[in-house]
């Protein structure tokens, strides 16, 4: 028996055990958000999916779904702020939307889109963030990190390898690989693992494939990605199960 | 690596039992016995630990006195507080940086020597302060810099440096309750051990004590609460990681009442039924170390820790002493538990709260060091005469550390609902432009509200006083904060980590006089995303310096504005210099105006 | 019918790909031209100037020439829209920011194979180049922005005619893109 809570005045059941995130995707309902993947244990980063319950804001991702909760998310307020964090994440790197592979494919960039975010307003941090282009088949370009570590995450939980980690503090916190050399090229990373596919940014591409799908039919020229993020949550049925799709992945 | 090294490598990591989560003692260890925790380490340490190396490197580089790079064999960091800068901090070590041939942040070239900067080593009553290798030299002057700088010049080893620089006063400046208790120890623990642990908390709720910590929580709530969590171990915990920059009272305590602390952890493991405590100290006083160890001995050996304290079988209680490594972010209880386990400082989800799912995901008491020694006393003197003293929604005693402008800086017992004009008049503070309460993520007073009490009633403290006389410009004061709260974010969330960063570039334009009322909007902008998105206390209170100071004092920031809507952040014609150098040229069309538009 | 509003352009660290999209309006520059008139533009080939209602610039600030024709366009235009990747973020010009302009200066002219008797050119008619490339929003103030490298026409288009019917332009799905 599952029990209910209000999301933008809709209802929405939820099974114990369940986040807000977790339910709202289920049920058919968006919650903006960047470092939610529904594979993995939700972490709270990037704070995109943040919501008001009973007045207060939280991170929807991370907050235990309870009865009688009122949710809400679509309103100005939650998108202003959402749209904030965005310009943040792209003062904070170095985004060259027209010189990057994953442009059209990109999470952050489609969550620009979706919420209507014209310019960072910030000043830009352009940080110097060498490129790792050292394994023959992947190439890492830092430049584009945004720090949720889904591929951190994904390489310790699903590959069981820990292959990227963080390191540093604060505004100098980066990823690195786990090799002396600090080279991809010295880890026992693989095409076909986790890690390869859950990049939301253009990070961790595979090499000589860039550019293969034309403008007009990547991934989210066609949707928003509020229309299709649905399409990778759990629904209600394998809701404790894991998912195979992949968001940000073509 | 040689052969020795890695000898002595094995012992460290032998001594925490081959135990991963250990792992930030064990880098503590090698930092100290090695200078810094080479490439060739990381890898031994990953073997023996079985830990990938990446992870080695993932919390190394968490804490600011771990080095993955060489930083010299006398590695100086001068505490950057808003105090010691007021005590000329800035200039000594611009002193000690030209006698040494040195650029801050930099290595010298022969390996001999860093020289930085660190946050708040809280030695505010007796400043400036640095630390070198990690321990405190206090009350520098010119002369005493000079002679450091000699000594490091001559090699000559720490244990041979003068030990009266090493000295630390405790400035006990007012004694109540706690700092004149002479309870001898294990008196409160017979008593208690005879009620039972459902009496204590029942004592400890009626008392009305609450966590000194600064949050205020219900101490009783919190112990009761971790008794009736199920799991398999109970922990109690001890934070001692006392970061607020202009906070040193939890370092007074364990100097002069360490017996209270730990009585005060053995009646928490009795009300909550655990084995196992934990003391995390903050780095800094890493000079605590061995006389707290010494007085952990002597409880064992009085039968005051160990099996079947006091002869209770059944009642087995030990405490070990954890280090921090220079993150104030491990303040913050969750964060303290991640790196007791091991792990980067970064504050967990919450919920669960540490009371249910903390140490190991046990159920886990977190207390400040302050908040023990009052329990103890709440119990002796009996939980309503305790709740009498102080106010009706915060009993007991506080204990305040007072720096800055003032003659006689130290720590302050009072009962609670003391007004900070008292306080001021006590410390013999005059022309005192401003008073900041409970470190920079507190509230800063201006002269109109001297006369507010603190208590968590009208001002919540974790003891924090820091006086500002009317020769302070409040402005560098907030840039002081704001450049800490950018230093000490952990980067987990969004907001905190680009936030906190783009705030000290705005901070630095106006201080380099490049400010608009467009930035002091975009503060308030900021200000708005980070307080209702950050994922912890820290990201919430960043801009806090800045908008009290604004509150207050705001002719301090005005007088800073050019009278324009824009300004760039930089210098438009220095942005050409290298561009001239290069060239050689000078004429007009080399040059920009700043043109205010 | 009212007054003509006036439109300025002008491409700094840019490449007029942005300039090219404008152009691409095709016809419907006829019916934008029933309520504006050009300015200063590489369309009008004005070198100045006037008073306008609207500036639109293209690329960002690479060097002290483009700082005074921003300014120029600040001082007399009452709104304006920074257009295309360049302008928002420093584009593709910004990727050498991470680079020390003297080591790129010496590289470029004085030490790049095949250089002989190389230098590095001083004539005064030469804008110096600052050490960074700014977008133009961290130089003056920018009112609006439109994405896109380069934006499309029709974006161009949506984006002006909101702007002229008095409302806040909106580009929505399709229209609004980053490359």
């Amino acid at each position: 028996m599952s029990d209910t809570f209000q999301l933008d005045g809709a209802t929405i059941p939820f099974e114990i055990g369940q986040t807000v995130m977790q339910a709202a995707l289920a049920a058919g309902h968006y919650i903006p958000h960047l470092c939610y993947h529904p594979e993995f244990k939700p972490h709270g980063s990037c704070k995109l999916c943040t919501v008001k319950v009973n007045g207060r804001t939280a991170a929807s991702c991370t907050m235990p779904a309870e009865a009688g909760l009122n949710v809400e998310s679509e309103i100005e307020e939650l998108n202003a702020l959402r749209r904030t964090l965005v310009q943040m994440l792209f003062a904070e790197g170095n985004h060259f939307c027209p010189s990057c592979e994953k442009s059209g494919n990109c999470v952050l960039q489609a969550l620009g889109y979706d919420l209507e975010v014209h310019a960072t307003g910030f000043r830009h941090l352009y940080p110097d963030r060498p490129l790792d282009a050292s394994h023959p088949d992947i190439l890492l370009d830092f430049n584009r990190c945004i720090l949720c570590e889904l591929c951190v995450r994904a390489s310790g939980e699903v590959d069981g390898k820990n292959v990227f980690a963080l390191s540093g503090r604060g505004i100098s916190k980066h990823l690195i690989v786990n090799a002396e050399s600090g080279l991809l090229k010295d880890t026992n990373i693989a095409l076909g693992d986790k890690a390869m596919q859950v990049c939301p940014v253009g990070v961790i591409l595979k090499k000589r494939v860039g550019f293969s799908t034309p403008i007009g039919k990547r991934r989210y020229d066609q949707r928003p990605i509020s229309a299709q993020a649905l399409d990778d949550a759990p629904r209600q049925a394998a809701a404790a199960g894991s998912c195979e799709s992949c968001e940000g992945t073509p | 690596m040689a052969a020795d090294d890695l000898c002595l490598l094995e012992q460290i990591v032998a001594r925490h039992g081959n135990d991963a989560s250990k792992l930030l003692q064990i880098l503590r260890e090698v930092q100290e016995c090695f200078g810094f925790i080479a490439p060739a380490a990381v890898n031994s340490l990953a073997e023996s630990l079985a830990i990938p190396r990446a992870r080695i490197e993932s919390v190394a580089s968490f804490y600011s006195f771990l080095h993955l790079t060489p930083h010299g064999e006398y590695r100086v960091l001068f505490s950057d507080n808003i105090t010691d800068r007021m005590l000329g901090s800035q200039d000594l070590m611009a002193q000690m940086c030209q006698q040494l041939w040195l650029q801050p942040g930099k290595v010298s070239e022969d390996g001999l020597v860093s020289i930085g900067t660190t946050s708040c080593t809280g030695m505010c009553d007796q400043g400036p302060a640095l630390l070198v290798n990690g321990r405190a030299i206090t009350r520098l002057t010119h002369q005493r810099v000079m002679e450091i700088g000699q000594l490091i010049r001559n090699r000559t080893p720490l244990a041979d440096w003068p030990a009266d620089f090493f000295r630390i006063e405790n400035n006990v400046r007012r004694s109540d309750l706690v700092l004149g208790s002479t309870l001898l120890p294990g008196v409160v623990l017979q008593i208690a051990l005879a009620l039972g642990g459902q009496h204590v908390v029942d004592s400890i709720k009626t008392s009305g004590l609450r966590g000194r910590g600064g949050a205020g929580f219900p101490t009783g709530l919190k112990w009761e609460g971790c008794r009736n969590a199920p799991g398999s171990e109970h922990y109690v915990v001890c934070n001692a990681d006392e970061g607020e920059p202009g906070t040193f009272k939890d370092r007074v305590l364990l100097n002069l009442q360490p017996d209270l602390v730990f009585e005060g952890m053995t009646l928490c493991a009795l009300a909550v039924g655990a084995k196992k405590g934990f003391l995390y100290l903050r780095g800094e006083y890493r000079y605590l170390l061995e006389p707290l160890q010494a007085v952990l001995q002597r409880r064992r050996d009085d039968n005051l820790l160990g099996k079947s304290i006091l002869g209770f079988p059944g009642f087995d209680f030990d405490i070990e002493i954890h280090l921090g490594a220079g993150a104030y972010i491990c303040g913050e209880e969750s964060a303290l538990i991640e790196s007791l386990e091991g792990k980067r400082g970064v504050p967990r989800n919450r919920p669960p709260f540490p009371v249910t799912h903390g140490y190991l995901q046990q159920p886990t008491a977190v207390d400040n060091v302050e908040t023990f020694c009052q329990a103890v006393l709440a119990l002796h003197i009996d939980a309503e005469k305790y709740r009498a003293i102080g106010t009706e929604k915060s009993s007991g005693t506080k204990l305040i550390s007072v720096s800055g402008d003032c003659p006689r800086p130290g720590i302050y017992e009072y009962p609670f609902g003391v007004t900070v004009r008292e306080v001021l008049q006590d410390c013999g503070a005059v022309n005192t432009r401003a008073v900041q309460i409970s470190g920079p993520a507190g509230v800063c007073l201006g002269e109109s509200e001297f006369g507010r009490k603190l208590g968590f009633e009208d001002l919540p403290t974790a003891g924090a006083f820091m006086v500002f006389d009317d020769s302070r410009d409040m402005f560098e004061v907030a840039r002081n904060f704001v450049h800490f709260f950018a230093h000490e974010s952990c980067g987990f969330c969004t907001p905190c980590r680009v936030g906190t960063s783009i705030l000290k570039q705005t901070m630095d334009k106006i201080a380099a006089g490049h400010g608009t009322r467009y930035d002091l909007n975009e503060v308030e902008n900021l200000d708005r995303v980070l307080q209702t998105t950050s994922h912890c206390g820290l990201g919430r209170s960043a801009c806090n310096p800045v908008l009290h100071t604004l509150k207050h004092f705001r002719p301090a920031y005005e007088n800073k504005l050019k009278s324009l809507d824009f300004e760039p952040a930089f210098d438009l014609d220095g942005a050409l210099a290298r561009a001239r150098q290069m060239t050689g040229r000078d004429d007009a069309g080399a040059h920009l105006k700043a043109e205010g538009i | 019918m009212s007054k003509k509003l006036r439109i300025a352009t002008t491409s700094l660290a840019g490449c007029f790909g942005c300039h090219m999209s404008i152009l691409d309006i095709d016809e419907r520059l006829f019916a934008l031209l029933e309520l504006v008139e050009f300015d200063r533009s590489p369309i009008t080939d004005i070198k100045h100037c006037a008073p306008c209602d609207i500036g639109i610039i293209e690329g960002g600030i690479c060097n002290a020439e483009n700082v005074h024709v921003l300014h120029e366009f600040r001082k007399n235009c009452k709104i304006l829209i920074a257009i295309g990747a360049c302008a928002i973020n420093g584009g593709l010009p910004a990727q050498r920011n991470h680079l020390d302009l003297s080591s790129c200066l010496t590289e470029v002219y004085l030490t790049e194979p095949g250089l002989a008797h190389g230098h590095i050119p001083n004539d005064p008619e030469l804008p110096l180049p600052l050490d960074k490339v700014h977008p133009l929003h961290e130089v003056v103030k920018i009112d609006y922005f439109i994405p896109g490298c380069p934006p499309s026409a029709d974006a161009i288009w949506k984006f002006l005619t909101d702007l002229i019917a008095g409302k806040t332009p909106e580009l929505g799905h399709g229209l609004i893109k980053y490359d």
